[in-house]
């Protein structure tokens, strides 16, 4: 009985590994420096990269940063550090429902408010579709880390008599600091192999995007747009950028197991 | 660390300051039956054109009436015309007329995967509706094994393969079916999405093909192009005149001719079905949908310059990509109809 | 866990008579005021969303009342729709999901927690989260490329040859369909039934399993018989977040479900879903009852994430008030 749990546990382990093999397998040889740096060509052309999708959804992760953390980030201080229960459990409550919206309803949303009234679509608004699905997140792991900040470490700060915001600036916040950095990480790697939500926003890009309010390419829409067309140069080049969004990814997230991880030893010594 | 941080979100606010100056950008999105040619027209045009960009997304022929007329993108492009309520809705909404362009040819093909089938199957109209209507079930029923005498059909089930989402391929083949078809008509009728009688749905051109391709007695409709990339095997069809024909580009333009000489102003015409011994009965025009008045003069003008473009040189690259141009006369009286934008 | 109100010297005689004014000169009450501003933008832009989603959907809600949920048909020419095959979907492709990934997932989670040592729990740990942050796009990829074909030409001929007598197993495998989405989605929500619960196992004091140690049972029956039942809430809990992440999953699905609108018993069988269907459909669906039927369909979603998550946070809290420690959420 108990081997059988640990079968339960290597059956998952292992279909990690086999769908990275998969995308090396067949993305990797897609990967070149045309990939990285040339814009899309037109069907049946070699040659063609996905640059602009690249730039693009960096531009939307930064704007969906800019949006999301400070929301989900003073939210949390508010709910740690201010407020009484009942209004805690309706932010948090309304945290978890927002978690729980379908990336499409989210995409139909934001739409409806940042694409409709401004007649067009925008990288601002595939930021902020995707800026809304981070919020949650930062909230709700950011009041945990707040919270576990000793008790001894808060009363030692009022002691020597810092106000309350005194010594949430000071104290709770730094000392709580890599546990915060690791949830906006997290948040960020949850976003950015997002879809859905930006079909309805950012729309789609052949050429480079300048600025906010037009249009943008993105990985994640461009490897689904690639993945359905005809054209085997293009199967080829969905599959690598799969392999670069998966990457990007995981690299994110062990940077940010990499930080906890050293915090944690941080505040036991 | 955050001092690279900061470099980075600075050069990235740069970039996007810089890269706004001097081009013109134009959105237009619609029909996905003719990307691969609107592709190589606006990377064409960019080349000889470099301060104008002309950025084409293919949501599909119903994202494109939809928003051109919520006045998201500056122009949309669809498979189907635009029926009159949603003219209509576009006129109540911009107080201007939205025009139609047709800007190539195309054809839809049954694509079919039966084992040990290589060649071309013949099917009849009344086979195709009874097909997709499930009245016709099994491969080796009369109407298909009358058409293909000597072809050893299967006493298999058939497996009917659709669209899974709205598209103007969808509009074009049930086009066809509700002309040939007064049930199906009456009972299903013609739009870029309708309710199947019976069987699955393959997302894109691309899920359609890959489903047949991978699945034993099935059949399924799609562009001729994405037929002839991937290599699949498919029918012919028996056109008004009693031949079957197999499409071809010159089946297609033999479609169209007849239609040039009375085709409507507004450019709004269906051919399928169209009469001549040589036409294929299952093309259809493909148009660009272009609001008649352009309140932005450097957005309207590079619109009619490429639109002007296209109907030349643009035709040019047209066969390349197994789409068959624009008969001469329509191109003529497209080119006078380019004053009405303003 | 409120915060305890500290009474900070500054002057006044008693701490809640001074006037708004002067606390406002402290600095404090301007950080409460703006950390509520944000904290109460997170509950304005739900209660906006559900707003827009009830606006949004006016049109079929006069049209069709309650009979949006008793018709099976989905009509855009004649403009007839109805939510039942969607709801089927997505309810029948969610269980087949659970019912494959909880039984691998609690497994998973009780070696990880109970059995493992904690570095090899911990290693593996981290490879199952990483398994959550891959894009549900690839997963959709993968479901075409991998999945379908094995569920096409391996797995359903042979359920159709010794379960065939089923009604679940009837009719031609396809490889699309309910069983293949299902499997598709078991393999997404895996890892946050084997993370969350491997913390709520954790989390179980550990005289529990003395107790259970102490009186003789072996290592297996602590674990089944006391461990995992004191855990049972937090673990159930998990498995109604998993759900909802399932309930709402776009991409993968309508890829791999084979976007027929049908109602039938058989897993086989091609189906749709609601998150599928608003994907295939929204952004090309002209005319207004046609494209507010679809938003009432996003609004009958939220509403089932709705009722599942207050599942969850129940099932959730009473654990925490039975002593398990750390009232996750």
């Amino acid at each position: 009985m108990l081997s059988m749990t640990g079968v339960c546990a290597v059956v998952a382990v292992c279909v990690l590994f086999f769908i990275l093999g998969y995308l090396v397998y067949h993305g990797g040889t897609s990967i070149s420096w045309n990939f990285f740096t040339r814009l899309p060509a037109p069907v049946g052309e070699p040659g063609g990269g996905m640059a602009n999708a690249i730039v693009g959804s960096a531009k939307l992760l930064f704007l969906a940063t800019l949006i999301g953390v400070p929301v989900g980030f003073f939210g949390a201080i508010y709910l740690a550090e201010f407020s009484g229960t009942a209004t805690a459990f309706i932010v948090r409550y309304a945290a978890d429902l927002l978690n729980g919206v379908p990336s499409i309803v989210i995409g139909i949303f934001a739409y409806s408010l940042a694409v409709l009234p401004f007649k067009h679509f925008s990288t601002f608004a595939g930021g902020f579709a995707l800026g809304l699905m981070m919020i949650p997140i930062t909230l709700r792991s950011t009041e945990e880390f707040l919270r576990s900040v000793p008790i001894s470490l808060r009363e030692g700060a009022m002691a020597l008599g810092a106000g309350k915001w005194k010594t949430i600036a000071t104290v709770i916040v730094p000392s709580a600091y890599r546990g915060i950095l690791t949830t906006i990480l997290l948040a960020f790697a949850r976003v950015a192999g997002e879809t859905a939500p930006l079909l309805f926003t950012a729309l789609g890009n052949r050429f480079w995007s300048p600025g906010w309010s037009q249009p943008t390419a993105s990985l994640p829409v461009a490897i689904y747009n690639y993945a359905i067309s005809p054209y085997e140069d293009w199967h080829r080049q969905a599959w690598a950028a799969g392999l670069v969004l998966l990457a990007l990814i995981l690299i994110i997230n062990i940077v940010a197991r990499g930080i906890l991880a050293r915090s944690v030893s941080v505040s036991r010594s | 660390m955050k001092r690279i941080a900061a470099i980075f979100l600075v050069g990235l606010g740069l970039a996007g300051i810089l890269l706004a100056q001097g081009v013109l950008s134009i959105t237009g999105a619609g029909a996905t039956f003719p990307f691969p040619m609107y592709s190589k027209w606006f990377d064409e045009y960019h080349k000889k054109n470099p301060n104008v960009q002309i950025n084409y997304q293919s949501i599909g022929s119903g994202g494109g009436i939809k928003q051109v007329t919520e006045g998201t993108v500056d122009f949309g492009a669809t498979d189907g015309p635009m029926n009159d309520e949603q003219l209509k809705a576009f006129q109540e909404k911009h107080a201007c007329a939205v025009l139609h362009f047709p800007t190539v040819l195309g054809a839809v093909v049954p694509t079919y995967n039966i084992p040990g089938v290589t060649g071309s199957l013949n099917f009849t109209p009344e086979a195709l509706a009874g097909i997709y209507f499930g009245k016709v079930t099994k491969w080796n029923d009369p109407l298909i094994a009358d058409a293909n005498k000597g072809v050893k059909l299967p006493a298999d089930d058939i497996i009917v393969v659709h669209r899974a989402e709205s598209s103007g391929t969808t509009y074009v083949w049930t086009d066809f079916l509700s002309k040939v078809s007064e049930e199906w008509k009456n009972q299903v009728g013609k739009a870029t999405a309708v309710k199947w009688p019976v069987g699955l749905g393959g997302q894109g051109n691309e899920g359609v093909t890959g489903t047949v391709k991978n699945t034993p007695n099935s059949i399924g409709y799609v562009e001729l192009i994405y037929a002839e990339s991937n290599k699949i095997p498919y029918g012919n069809v028996r056109n008004a005149a009693g031949v079957f024909v197999k499409a071809s580009l010159a089946g297609v333009t033999a479609a169209a001719a007849g239609a040039a000489k009375s085709m409507p102003d507004d450019f709004r015409v269906s051919i399928t079905n169209a009469p001549g011994k040589e036409a294929y009965p299952i093309s259809s025009f493909t148009w660009l949908l272009i609001p008649s008045k352009i309140s932005d003069a450097a957005k309207r003008d590079a619109i009619k310059g490429f639109l002007s473009w296209m109907l030349s040189d643009g035709q040019n690259y047209a066969e390349a990509l197994s789409y068959a141009r624009l008969p001469k006369e329509v191109v003529a009286k497209e080119k006078k109809a380019l004053s009405n934008i303003q | 866990m409120a915060t305890t109100t500290t009474i900070v010297p500054s002057g006044g005689p008693v701490a809640g008579s001074r006037s708004f004014l002067s606390r406002l000169r402290d600095g404090d009450e301007i950080a409460r005021l703006i950390t509520f501003l944000f904290a109460a933008s997170v509950v304005l832009i739900t209660a906006l969303l559900v707003y827009e989603l009830w606006q949004g959907s006016a049109l079929p809600r006069h049209q069709f009342g309650l009979n949006f949920f008793r018709t099976s048909v989905w009509d855009p020419v004649f403009d007839q729709f109805g939510a039942l095959p969607f709801i089927y979907g997505t309810l029948v492709t969610s269980a087949v999901a659970l019912l494959i990934a909880v039984p691998l997932g609690i497994g998973a989670a009780i070696f990880l927690a109970e059995l493992a040592p904690l570095r090899l729990s911990d290693t593996l740990e981290f490879f199952i989260d990483l398994l959550a942050a891959v894009p549900s796009v690839i997963y959709g990829l993968l479901g075409i490329f991998i999945v379908v074909p094995l569920m096409r030409n391996g797995i359903q001929p042979q359920l159709k040859q010794y379960l065939g007598f089923l009604p679940l197993f009837k009719g031609p495998a396809y490889g699309l369909g309910f069983l293949t989405a299902g499997v598709v989605l078991a393999i997404m929500i895996i890892p946050y039934i084997i993370s969350v619960s491997r913390e709520i196992l954790l989390s179980v004091p550990r005289d529990q399993r003395e107790a259970a140690l102490a009186l003789g049972s072996t290592r297996w029956e602590s674990t089944w018989k006391v461990v995992v039942p004191f855990a049972r809430t937090g673990i159930i809990g998990s498995v109604f977040l998993a759900l909802a992440r399932a309930l709402g999953e776009t991409m993968a699905v309508t890829m791999v479900i084979g976007n027929t609108p049908v109602i039938s018993p058989s897993l086989l069988s091609p189906g749709d879903s609601i998150a599928s269907v608003i994907a295939s459909q929204f952004k090309e669906a002209t005319g207004e009852l046609y494209t507010q039927s679809l938003i009432e369909l996003g609004l009958v979603l939220f509403l089932l994430t709705f009722i599942l998550n207050g599942l969850a946070r129940l099932m959730i809290v009473i654990t925490s008030q039975r002593g398990s420690g750390t009232g996750l959420a």
